[in-house]
């Protein structure tokens, strides 16, 4: 790994925890009046995905999705005017946290209907496959979606239409609350289905962010190859609670030891550890990229915070194009 | 220049014209380009414009709906087809929770101009999931356009609006609309989203309807008028959003009105426009309004059965005899064969659809 690109996922990833945490932290204020699932343990996925895309290139995402459009290119004072409700937000304060978008970035959306854009992804590379253009389309989606039927229905296209699509699922073990011992029986593989219609792909540690670049690397040099889709999964772990600011585990759902052993391989901390021990980063360097981050997000906080609310006419409008 | 031509051909003709004048106009659609191409409504458009623009699918209706939303946002116009509306109940999930809410949900920034074209039917047997007749559904859905048309012509002039229309439109076709005839315009046409037709002038009696049931209700209306009972009759075309205008108008005319809808009764188009009416012209009313519909039964298969599900032309006939206060009439005072069965569209119709 080139220290430039290993420096540039790292100030990603650090970027995605940092956003997340402010908005856990002025989440309190209860004036982002919108569900918020935050990323905080998963943004290694996020930052080396998309590290290996071009600004042409096309994202959609679930409900988990911040990391996913930050790493993107999304507009940071968008998002945050989006979850705040004003006008001035990336949907106009119609969708939320939810419902992010950044066309200039190529994030054409992303829904939390659990694998809702795994078809419209697939969809995008159909268009762009029909449109003969050089883009490729890529869809996020957590582990929950491979129980849906259209991950098997959008797999079986792909592969049939050789479409330039990456499935990209980040298991985090839960759906809200329900591990996936209670959901998908243990000898099953989504990489196996995956292959099974003929789709190339890998699986493997989703909290090294360097193992997710060099993996979406060969995804991205094959999807724009015009060779047809890939399926990537990634396992991580989601530290605080499913949806809102706070952690979760007195829930009893998961143990605190499972939680604490994930905690060691946190992506951003093992990967600030290994880039100090080469001596790729210095700890003066960490400092002035979370000085330069934090006044970007105070900047992108007051702008939202500071931004009228849509007039409510606006409620009526933008139902038909 | 207009010629007669079936309904079929106009929803073809339609579709070619709109492939010709717009390469991002895509269709595709289980057995589109099989042998009996959809009814005949897709018969040669794979010769004419590829494989690429003109494709079979896989029988995954949600994931493939999601599929052509997908391709529309990034500037292609697709026509998906499915050849009996109760198939595709399966992309409901993508059909409300996307296609009907990507413009509003992203703020007005992406439009999904996806045709989706249902067909709906009755008789010889299709009996509960492939007779189903579910306008009201999509209708209730904002986001949604609704159409269905009756006329060959329309059949044209809607299809061609709802291609060119920027948002999700659900293209509705009677089956037994299919072989009528009728003049339509041979160049490009369009008839507009959202306004209904006055298939008959007349004085006494509203009798708003749509599809298939207008030509039920249109041979009422001769039975009528030999006893002198002149009924205007609204074919709404468009379902959603619905021409309240054409049916006020009417209404202030007539005062009375009766809804004749080929579906089921309880929370469909009929309650709509009777609420409409009761909101809207309530002074214009002489009457209370009455609605004939499906009973609230899923359609049962035997030819026996369906010969009591389906409302007859007497009951239409009779239904605005009661809004005028007048006595109710026999199938034979009308010289109605009451053993007329009603799984076929004529006597000369054999299966099996």
């Amino acid at each position: 790994m080139r220290k430039d690109s290993a420096l540039s996922l790292y100030y990603q990833m650090l970027r995605i925890r940092m956003v997340e945490e402010a908005i856990a932290r002025v989440y309190t204020q209860w004036q982002m009046r919108c569900p918020v699932h935050l990323c905080i343990g998963q943004e290694a996925v996020a930052a080396g995905l998309c590290a290996n895309l071009l600004k042409k290139d096309y994202v959609l995402s679930n409900h988990r999705s911040h990391g996913h459009y930050l790493a993107k290119g999304g507009s940071l004072k968008a998002m945050f005017s989006e979850i705040y409700g004003k006008e001035n937000g990336c949907s106009g304060g119609k969708g939320g946290s939810m419902h992010l978008v950044d066309l200039d970035a190529g994030i054409l959306g992303s829904t939390p209907i659990v694998a809702g854009i795994i078809p419209v992804a697939a969809g995008v590379a159909f268009g762009i496959q029909m449109k003969k253009e050089h883009s490729i389309s890529v869809a996020f989606f957590g582990d929950a979606a491979t129980e849906e039927g259209v991950f098997a229905e959008s797999l079986n296209f792909a592969a049939l239409k050789k479409l330039p699509v990456i499935f990209v699922c980040e298991n985090n073990y839960f759906s809200v609350y329900s591990p996936l011992s209670v959901r998908q029986p243990k000898k099953r593989n989504n990489l196996s289905i995956a292959r099974g219609f003929g789709v190339e792909g890998e699986e493997g540690d989703g909290n090294d962010v360097e193992y997710v670049f060099k993996a979406a690397k060969k995804a991205v040099m094959y999807a724009r190859s015009l060779r047809g889709p890939y399926y990537l999964q990634f396992d991580t772990y989601r530290f605080r609670e499913h949806c809102g600011p706070n952690f979760d585990n007195e829930l009893g759902y998961r143990t605190e030891i499972e939680f604490s052993r994930w905690c060691k391989r946190c992506p951003l901390e093992t990967y600030q550890r290994k880039l100090l021990h080469k001596g790729s980063i210095t700890a003066k360097i960490i400092n002035e990229y979370k000085t330069g981050i934090q006044l970007e997000i105070n900047e992108a906080v007051s702008f939202a915070q500071k931004s009228p609310f849509p007039k409510p006419g606006e409620a009526f409008t933008g139902v038909y194009a | 220049m207009a010629r007669e031509i079936t309904y079929a051909n106009a929803v073809l003709e339609a579709t070619t014209q709109c492939m010709e004048s717009d390469a991002s106009v895509y269709i595709i659609g289980l057995g589109v380009p099989d042998p009996k191409g959809v009814f005949g409504t897709t018969l040669g458009l794979q010769e004419k414009f590829g494989r690429v623009r003109v494709l079979d699918m896989p029988v995954a209706e949600n994931a493939m709906t999601g599929i052509a939303i997908g391709s529309a946002l990034v500037g292609m116009r697709p026509i998906m087809t499915h050849q009996r509306i109760d198939f595709m109940l399966l992309s409901l999930d993508q059909i409300i929770n996307n296609a009907a809410k990507w413009h509003y949900m992203f703020g007005s920034k992406m439009s999904v101009p996806l045709v989706i074209r249902l067909l709906v039917g009755r008789g010889w047997g299709q009996g509960p999931q492939h007779s189903q007749s579910l306008q009201a559904l999509f209708a209730h859905i904002p986001g949604l356009k609704v159409v269905m048309p009756t006329t060959p012509s329309d059949a044209k002039g809607l299809l061609i609006s709802a291609i060119q229309d920027d948002n999700p439109v659900i293209y509705i076709e009677h089956r037994w609309l299919h072989g009528t005839f009728g003049d339509v315009p041979k160049e490009m046409f369009t008839v507009p989203i959202g306004k209904a037709r006055i298939m008959k002038i007349g004085r006494d009696v509203t009798v708003v309807t749509s599809s298939y049931t207008t030509l039920e209700v249109m041979k009422a209306a001769r039975l009528l008028s030999e006893d002198g009972i002149d009924i205007e009759i609204v074919d709404l075309r468009t379902i959603k959003p619905l021409d309240e205008e054409a049916i006020a108008a009417s209404l202030e005319k007539t005062g009375r009105l009766l809804v004749v809808d080929g579906a089921w009764k309880s929370f469909g188009v009929s309650a709509e426009i009777i609420a409409l009416a009761s909101e809207k012209s309530f002074a214009a009313l002489k009457a209370a309004p009455r609605r004939l519909a499906f009973p609230d039964v899923p359609t049962p298969t035997s030819w026996a059965l369906a010969n009591h599900y389906y409302p007859r032309t007497i009951d239409i006939v009779n239904e605005v005899r009661c809004l005028l206060n007048k006595s109710q009439l026999t199938e034979s005072a009308l010289g109605i064969d009451p053993e007329t069965p009603l799984d076929v569209p004529d006597k000369n119709f054999t299966g099996p659809f």
